[in-house]
């Protein structure tokens, strides 16, 4: 089936709409890990390319977990839209849609980004890797084996972004301390309150690492 | 009947045995958890690999082939007749498949009021939903949501509660309203009438009513003491938000649904669409928390069925976090009028509460539970009324009224022993009554190394540290709607099936745990199939009920297919029933112990596929407890640490010491788990959350995460736990939950312990950097 749609309506009610918003932020990191540099990077090829797109659907490739995925997607699609709804990787959760949660955190090149920041059409040709593609050949990564070992999950729902910063924390980090940690993961929110095990959980990997 | 000696007591205090008179039909007493190798351990959770690897499937991740996504127009003025509704834009647009109007709604208190004249619900609140759209996509279905005009009559409205109860105020409602209660656990006293705006008084709860004369004991005290305190709106802000996935299915529905209760939303489903119960399936498998918010299948829920329904395709409709905030439930604020009387020597002699909250357009703000049961004081009256607002309904949100009457409370009685020159745990063991808390209160003192409190605002400089404790009180709920089925295959294989779900809390693994035990296996040998209404009807998660409404059934059924099993066991190994003793997945003749078989040969050997028993819950052994004896059972006693910056106003907490108990631990690991979260949204609620209207628009300024202030890892500090064992021969496991008791005194604990910093009470939540200035006189 296909739809001929206008443009959308909130452009023109003078709401910011999320491409607006977007092609002035570039790619928003997670947390504090914007520091790392790539992301800035990032963001100027981003705008190097930047060419006007849609509103209908245009094709993608995108590299997902060691894979080359071809997609179809309105350029609007958030990057978690794509990941979640077309690719199914449905472990990448959306939890306030506005960057304020982390628990969409996937890496973009092993940076972690806020997925539901960033647009599908933005990634180009840069790997992306969400808590699917963490354990390699069913082995899971020592952050992984940790929130199990350590209770650090009650929903469940936190869960990847945490893993997310963790890791990438612990991978340019490999002893930090609790402070290094509680920043790391400073943007993830948990209303469930797991904190105090999720951080025993990270340091226990950090040691077993 | 037959007569069984089971544990009683708390180990290291007064642990014995007592008596008790059972059916036959109850397995043999469960000995203390030191005596056991599952039950009482720290087991992994069985679904941890699930959730660590991105491959557990919540509401929110489920895609269906067909399916629509729902979204919801919703008012976007606080309070008004709707006097027309055009849709034909939206119906045109491209990729809409299905638009229902709203022609009654389903919360809030007397929804159906009003909606005689224009044929539409009369908008109570900013963010009441109106019209439903299902299209291709959630992108086309917020333009087509974007097109559709509705016509108002805006009328007066009101959103503070103060000026709610002015008798000029608009009126929310015209005439007296009532309310279902959620099986959440908040208590709303039907049948009272309202003046403007106002509901009650509520004078009663499930405790009884008003006890002895007010007057006298005022006039028998030495020292009287009055204060007022105030608490915010809470939101629950689960990190999943409200949402369902619904298949009508031409009358086979089969709703995914993130839920507390499958059983509710079954159940509120069948009803709102008159179907028999068996067509409508609700699956729960993840549930992204919940906090007493999620009990019933929701305005949202009723609309993705109507769209459905008409598209005859799946709907998923899923709250955004905005909706979350403003519609999908709240803890109701309160104004508490507090006045206690008490003799030199600490005794209460009455205490009385007068008391105001409002639940916005809903009912359910009473708080005054906690007063009535904790302390023993002969003299007590409590009148609550609830003050209709032009806001979102509240909705039960753990520990219901506990929390903010613990606020009130603890500070009160923390300020007692100060006037009284006692140290506020030995005021406490004079007037508390509680055995469980009085042994939490020895075990924090010396954890704590407790002394009593210097002079408040005594330390030197602009930091200033302080101690507090509180305590907490919740009964001990039981849902005897509680069925468990066990089965055991050919193979080995023994699977756990009930439709109670597991919202986060470790529902899944406490019954592994609890089947493992019984049967001699290990947890990870049970297959634990929780949350759709296919299986036998569980418990909803509310009110701390799950874990000692569900675990005994669980027990009892499981000790129902092992009886089978010993059967089959002696046959194959020529004894009797009586000789054979289960171990460690073997299955052994007492006489000869070098006859046996094991768990799995022993399966191979069942004439069918698989057997399978199923067990609902019981009566408590020695009568069903509420209200009665069962308050003592939930108690809490928790500590807190804080350093406060008078310079800057910023309170900091450094230090939690929580002591806790819930009758026979299950799961020690996510017993820590739940106690660490209510201590964290506990500390939120004292310094952070706050829901903020707008007076002159009716709206919510915060329905986010980023200004809706919340915890995050540096608002977190060091949580230290202590668990008492605590035994009360209640039932075949004896287990009670934990939820609701754990968020409960942190806030009164954290409030005392800045004002043993600062030397001035904080009596308004949340404790602000701009409060404590104001209180010290800096701004």
């Amino acid at each position: 089936m296909k739809y001929k749609r206008k443009k959308p309506k909130t452009e023109k009610t003078g709401r910011i709409s999320r491409r607006g918003f977007l092609k002035g932020a570039g790619i928003t990191a997670a947390g504090t890990v914007l520091a790392g540099s790539g992301v800035l990077k990032l963001q100027a090829q981003t705008e190097e390319k930047d060419k006007t797109l849609g509103p209908d659907a245009v094709n993608i490739k995108i590299k997902v977990n060691g894979h080359v995925r071809q997609l179809s997607i309105e350029p609007r699609t958030t990057l978690a839209d794509a990941l979640r709804k077309e690719l199914q990787l449905t472990g990448v959760k959306v939890g306030c849609n506005r960057g304020a949660c982390s628990a969409c955190t996937v890496w973009i090149d092993g940076i972690p980004v806020l997925s539901c920041m960033t647009l599908a059409v933005e990634v180009g040709d840069k790997e992306v890797t969400t808590i699917e593609g963490l354990a390699k050949d069913d082995r899971l990564n020592p952050v992984q084996e940790a929130f199990m070992e350590h209770d650090a999950t009650q929903c469940g729902f936190c869960t990847s972004g945490m893993i997310m910063t963790a890791t990438h924390l612990l991978e340019h980090n490999p002893s930090p301390t609790e402070k290094d940690v509680k920043v790391a993961l400073s943007g993830n929110f948990c209303r469930c309150g797991t904190h105090p095990k999720v951080f025993d959980a990270i340091l226990d990997a950090a040691r077993k690492m | 009947m037959k007569k069984v000696k089971l544990p009683y007591g708390i180990p290291d205090y007064n642990l014995t045995e007592i008596v008790r008179e059972i059916p036959n039909a109850e397995p043999p007493a469960l000995p203390v958890n030191s005596k056991l190798k599952v039950i009482g351990k720290r087991v992994k959770r069985t679904d941890a690999l699930a959730k660590v690897t991105g491959t557990a499937v919540f509401t929110a991740d489920v895609y269906l082939p067909g399916m629509l996504y729902g979204k919801m127009f919703r008012a976007d003025i606080p309070h008004a007749r709707i006097k027309s509704i055009d849709v034909s834009a939206a119906k045109a647009h491209p990729g809409v498949f299905a638009i229902h109007i709203f022609k009654e709604m389903i919360e809030g208190a007397n929804p159906k009021e009003n909606n005689k004249k224009s044929g539409y619900p009369e908008v109570k609140y900013a963010g009441q939903p109106i019209v439903g759209v299902a299209a291709i996509s959630m992108d086309i279905a917020e333009e087509a949501v974007n097109l559709i005009r509705v016509e108002y009559e805006p009328l007066e409205f009101v959103v503070d509660m103060d000026d709610a109860r002015k008798p000029e105020a608009p009126l929310v409602y015209q005439t007296n309203v009532n309310q279902e209660t959620s099986s959440g656990g908040e208590d709303i006293e039907e049948g009272l009438k309202s003046r403007g705006n106002v509901r009650g008084p509520a004078t009663k709860s499930f405790y009884g009513g008003p006890r002895g004369n007010l007057k006298k004991g005022f006039a028998e005290a030495d020292v009287i003491i009055e204060r007022t305190y105030r608490t915010q709106v809470q939101t629950h802000c689960p990190l999943e938000t409200h949402g369902v996935v619904v298949d009508y299915n031409r009358g086979n529905v089969t709703i995914y649904a993130s839920t507390q209760s499958t059983k509710g939303t079954r159940n509120d489903f069948a009803k709102t669409f008159d179907l028999p119960k068996s067509k409508v399936r609700v699956i729960s498998e993840f549930i992204g928390g919940g906090f007493g918010a999620k009990h019933t299948l929701g305005n949202f829920g009723v609309m993705a069925g109507h769209l459905s329904k008409q598209s005859g395709r799946p709907v998923k409709l899923m709250l955004d976090r905005k909706e979350e905030h403003v519609s999908a439930g709240n803890r109701p604020n309160s104004l508490q009028l507090m006045k206690v009387g008490a003799k030199k020597d600490g005794t209460l002699t009455a205490l009385k509460l007068l008391s105001y909250g409002t639940a916005g357009v809903g009912l359910g703000s009473g708080v005054g539970n906690i007063a009535q049961a904790m302390y023993e004081c002969p003299n007590f009256k409590m009148d609550q009324y609830d003050v209709f607002t032009n806001a979102g309904p509240g909705a039960a949100f753990r520990a219901p009224g506990n929390v903010q009457g613990a606020f009130a409370l603890e500070q009160l009685i923390d300020e007692l022993a100060e006037r009284l020159d006692v140290d506020p745990l030995q005021l406490r063991e004079k007037i508390d009554k509680s055995t469980i808390r009085k042994v939490q209160r020895e075990r924090g003192t010396q954890l704590m190394n407790w002394k009593k409190p210097k002079k408040a605002g005594s330390d030197p400089g602009p930091v200033k540290k302080g101690i507090g404790v509180a305590q907490a009180h919740w009964p001990r709920f039981v849902n005897l709607d509680s069925t468990v089925e066990v089965r055991v295959m050919q193979d080995g294989a023994v699977e756990v099936r009930s439709a109670v779900q597991d919202i986060g809390t470790g529902t899944k693994t406490v019954l592994a745990q609890v089947v493992a035990e019984e049967l001699g296996l290990k947890s990870a040998d049970i297959t634990v199939l929780i949350g759709d209404t296919l299986f036998p009807i569980g418990p909803p998660s509310g009110g701390s009920v799950v874990t000692g409404s569900i675990t005994p059934p669980a027990r009892n059924a499981a000790h129902k297919v092992k009886t089978k099993l010993i059967d089959l066991a002696a046959g194959e190994l020529d004894t009797k029933a009586e000789n054979i003793v289960v171990e460690n997945s073997w299955f052994i003749s007492k006489s000869d112990r070098s006859k046996k078989i094991s768990f799995k040969n022993l399966a191979g050997k069942l004439r069918v596929e698989q057997i399978t028993e199923t067990a609902s819950r019981s009566d408590d052994y020695g009568g069903f407890m509420i209200g009665t004896v069962g308050y003592e059972e939930l108690g809490a006693v928790q500590f807190a640490e804080v350093s406060v910056d008078t310079e800057t106003g910023f309170v900091k907490v450094d230090r939690i010491m929580a002591v806790h108990s819930c009758g026979r631990p299950i799961n020690i690991s996510q017993i820590e788990s739940q106690i660490n979260g209510g201590v964290i949204m506990g500390i939120a609620y004292a310094l952070y959350e706050d829901r903020v209207m707008d007076k002159n628009t009716g709206h919510q300024m915060n329905p986010n995460l980023d200004q809706y202030k919340m915890p995050f890892s540096f608002e977190v500090p060091e949580i230290q736990i202590e668990l008492i064992e605590e035994y009360g021969a209640r039932s075949s496991t004896d287990a009670t939950g934990i939820g609701e008791p754990a968020n409960i005194a942190t806030a009164a604990a954290v409030a005392n312990a800045v004002y043993n910093a600062i030397g001035v009470r904080m009596t308004e939540i949340p404790i602000t950097p701009a409060r404590i200035l104001a209180a010290l006189g800096k701004i």
